[in-house]
């Protein structure tokens, strides 16, 4: 079968974005009060964040993670109020 | 005399801004957020809406526009600088101004008629107002809740930063009950409630909006 598309050669990096704790977060506040409501009573506390995806062109070098890390403080989470982590996927 | 008034994509206020704008004898300039040139205006205001959709975050997006970097140069040299609702999200987002808005405490979107007190009558959009004085005028967000750490805070309500502060019911959870704040040099005003959408009483509950207006009037005829 003739490959249409080429071998794909990427790379997954995740930044997984959350508020400070000290900042109020209402959204998971009200998952944690939904939750016992349907009977699941594990939670003691929820807090809910943003998760990107991002497929980069073949290897993340240290360069391009310095530079993803960069995109990530700049635009994809506020400092002022959030915290970021990246991780390069396998 | 002119005041620009930016349309991003998803803005929906610039219209009730420009027009509370020629109410008090300025004449308002459309400026188009792809578009660096501010066309000579004297100053900007950032009207509320839901720009860029809101996705992100509320003004993450808008923050980069084209008009934005002139904008932002301007309003670092002291061009006076109002941004309403999705205007302060915009402008805490630039770090034009501490801080940040997040989502309602309750969660609602609100809508109503919301009591103010002006705390500073020293910023370049609130001249006009007496110390102290209680306003009412409308407040409709869902993303309304300022938040900051604990040495922005001191530092605001230190050098009298905060230009108005809700009174009665804590609408949405902001910290110190804070409605809008100015910078140090009291050119740039994030105010959270809409002074555009009170200007006379036909359209508003009052006309308590009236004189952020004519604040940035007296402002520009005295420069």
């Amino acid at each position: 079968m003739t490959e249409l598309t080429g071998p794909t050669n990427t790379t997954k990096v995740v930044v997984d974005v959350m508020l400070k704790p000290e900042i109020l977060d209402p959204q998971g506040q009200a998952v944690s009060a939904a939750l016992p409501r349907l009977g699941f009573n594990f939670a003691s506390s929820v807090r809910q964040g943003k998760r990107f995806e991002i497929e980069v062109e073949g290897e993340v070098t240290v360069e391009k993670l310095a530079e993803i890390t960069k995109a990530a403080e700049t635009l994809l989470a506020n400092p002022v109020i959030e915290t970021f982590v990246v991780k390069v996927e396998n | 005399m002119k005041v620009g008034v930016v349309t991003f994509p998803g803005s929906l206020d610039d219209r009730d801004a420009a027009r509370a704008v020629r109410a008090v004898g300025i004449e308002a300039v459309a400026l188009w957020h792809g578009d660096a040139d501010l066309h000579g205006v004297d100053a900007v205001i950032l009207p509320g809406g839901f720009s860029y959709g809101d996705y992100l975050r509320c003004g993450a997006i808008s923050r980069f526009a084209p008009v934005m970097t002139t904008i932002m140069a301007r309003a670092k040299e002291g061009m006076p600088l109002l941004g309403i609702c999705n205007g302060f999200q915009i402008l805490c987002e630039s770090h034009l101004l501490p801080g940040a808005l997040t989502r309602n405490h309750e969660l609602h979107f609100l809508c109503r008629d919301q009591k103010l007190r002006i705390e500073n009558n020293t910023s370049a959009w609130t001249s006009a107002f007496d110390a102290g004085q209680e306003i009412v005028i409308p407040l409709k967000n869902g993303e309304g809740s300022y938040q900051c750490d604990d040495a922005t805070l001191e530092s605001l309500e230190g050098e009298g930063q905060v230009v108005a502060r809700y009174v009665g019911a804590d609408p949405n959870g902001s910290r110190n009950l804070i409605a809008g704040i100015t910078n140090a040099k009291r050119n740039i005003v994030g105010l959270m409630p809409h002074p555009e959408h009170a200007i006379d009483s036909l359209t508003g509950p009052t006309a308590d909006g009236l004189p952020f207006f004519t604040s940035i009037l007296t402002q520009m005829v005295g420069a």
